[in-house]
């Protein structure tokens, strides 16, 4: 109850905020479909070249692109904590946030809520139910509920593995370029991991499994099975949980070593 | 006065070289990047031999240099103009006797030095080793290359320059600057060349002054552009860098009489 009432007063002040800066609110909802919307281009000029790519056609790679823009979405809203270092270690805000009686990592998310971004799980939805036609995929009521637990997976392996790499900032006080890298890793997991050598197919199933967040749960959707990436479908939520909590264990960590900037 | 505007590239230089954190994931990131890039062209290419005008080998090398050069004109100008426009800064800039602008460009080619030196060169050997880049061998396309690029960082600075500078008119300008990050890449070439574009974007993009960042250079240099067409989209270029000085000039001569300074 308590954090409930939290979060609607912080997302009050989040409504004050931008209305103090309205002409931003819109032109950063803009600039953060047209963020997602650069990718698609992408996509679309490269099948004016070929029919396909690694055996995934045009549609179905679209399909798997509007199933991704769901949970990034959602992330974007909610751990959009991408200065957390320079905002919260270098400044020492983190001082703040620690004599307060509330859980850390929520109270520095809370303060740094996205709405906006949702914006952009709604038309990956729309680009889902349109190529969902496309393909002509049957459709059962299932698929709703496959879609929730995935969608919860996929958010959960985006949390955890970028709240890991921000706990990094707890331990070395050099300002580190890792989150921008991350970023592009975690764009290569919506192509068909096919299409990479063994080496990053690898990577990008196990070790940081973005994959998990684009090309394999949407894959279940898709009634062609390629390279059995479906049947991996089902274990989403499993790595979800496992990659938030393995987060959530580096973040506590990390802020038991917190000492303050002292400035 | 010269000297001291040296200084500002020397000093911008020193900096860069304290975050070295920064600088070896930079190289790690456009390694990555290339590499996902070139199997993705390899996928898409399949039987093909020749797309766009471009063969595989071709694509690879457009797709090395392409991010091997934004490493040497990328810089976040534009983020450290808005920044000090907001906090207030900007107001002791302008009671010193330099040009503001001058200054920026300066510290951004300082910057730019740093990554061509450290990051730009090291970075392609690594991805020459890795991948089948294949690079010219006439010194003429080299030489012309290096002229190429540095118009390639003036003109991205001046749209830097632009873009920063329209925190003078809406206070908060954090969306436009993420906005004008993604266009850059897409229209100047980095993502897809851009005579992958279908007709009607194509023609767009030749009218716009993105593809002199990226695209027109690393044409020439992968051997695309070639003979008095050379000459040609150099002068593309050197147009694109007179003609962006006067918008910049009128917004500035604006922005002065509008400064009102938010806190700080």
């Amino acid at each position: 109850m308590f954090y409930w009432s939290l979060a609607m007063e912080y997302i009050k002040n989040y409504a004050k905020t931008k209305l103090t800066y309205r002409a931003d609110f819109w032109v950063e909802l803009l600039s953060d479909l047209l963020f997602q919307g650069v990718n698609l281009i992408f996509i679309l000029i490269v099948f004016q070249h070929t029919p396909s790519l690694g055996g995934w056609s045009e549609a179905e790679v679209i399909f798997v692109y509007g199933y991704f823009m769901v949970p990034a979405g959602i992330f974007g809203a909610f751990f959009n904590i991408w200065n957390f270092s320079e905002r919260y270690i270098v400044k020492g805000e983190m001082d703040r946030v620690l004599t307060r009686p509330a859980y850390n990592l929520y109270q520095v998310l809370l303060e740094n809520l996205d709405p906006p971004s949702l914006f952009g799980s709604l038309v990956g939805l729309i680009i889902m139910v349109l190529s969902w036609g496309d393909l002509g995929l049957a459709f059962n009521l299932l698929d709703i509920l496959m879609l929730v637990v995935f969608t919860i997976g996929s958010v959960l392996i985006y949390a955890g593995l970028f709240t890991s790499l921000t706990a990094i900032s707890f331990y070395s006080d050099a300002p580190t370029g890792i989150l921008p890298l991350m970023y592009n890793i975690s764009n290569y997991g919506r192509y068909p991991v096919n299409i990479y050598n063994k080496i990053i197919r690898f990577l990008l199933t196990w070790l940081l499994p973005f994959a998990f967040v684009g090309v394999i749960p949407a894959s279940y959707f898709l009634e062609k099975d390629h390279e059995g990436l479906s049947s991996l479908a089902l274990l989403t939520p499993v790595v979800g949980a496992v990659v938030f909590g393995i987060g959530l264990a580096i973040w506590n960590h990390g802020v038991k070593r917190y000492r303050g900037a002292g400035s | 006065m010269t000297s001291a505007y040296l200084d500002l590239i020397r000093i911008r230089f020193l900096m860069m070289l304290a975050y070295r954190v920064n600088y070896y994931s930079g190289i790690v990131i456009y390694t990555i990047n290339i590499g996902a890039y070139y199997f993705l062209w390899e996928a898409i290419y399949g039987e093909q031999k020749l797309l766009a005008g471009f063969t595989l080998a071709q694509m690879t090398t457009y797709v090395a240099v392409s991010w091997m050069a934004r490493a040497f004109y990328f810089n976040n100008l534009d983020r450290e103009i808005a920044n000090e426009i907001r906090d207030g800064s900007v107001a002791v800039q302008f009671i010193r006797p330099y040009n503001y602008l001058f200054v920026k460009m300066m510290q951004g080619f300082g910057e730019g030095l740093f990554r061509l030196l450290l990051f730009m060169g090291p970075g392609l050997a690594i991805v020459c080793l890795i991948f089948p880049v294949k690079l010219p061998t006439d010194p003429g396309t080299w030489g012309i290359y290096v002229v190429m690029l540095l118009f390639s960082f003036l003109i991205n600075t001046q749209i830097n320059m632009l873009v920063g500078l329209f925190s003078f008119f809406v206070e908060n300008n954090e969306g436009m600057l993420r906005m004008k990050r993604v266009v850059v890449d897409l229209f100047s070439g980095v993502i897809v060349p851009i005579s992958f574009f279908p007709g009607w974007l194509a023609v767009t993009m030749k009218w716009l002054p993105f593809q002199a960042i990226t695209y027109l250079p690393s044409s020439v240099f992968t051997g695309r552009t070639s003979g008095d067409e050379v000459w040609h989209v150099l002068g593309i270029q050197i147009l694109w860098f007179i003609g962006l000085i006067i918008p910049i000039a009128w917004v500035w001569r604006q922005a002065r009489t509008r400064l009102f300074v938010q806190g700080g």
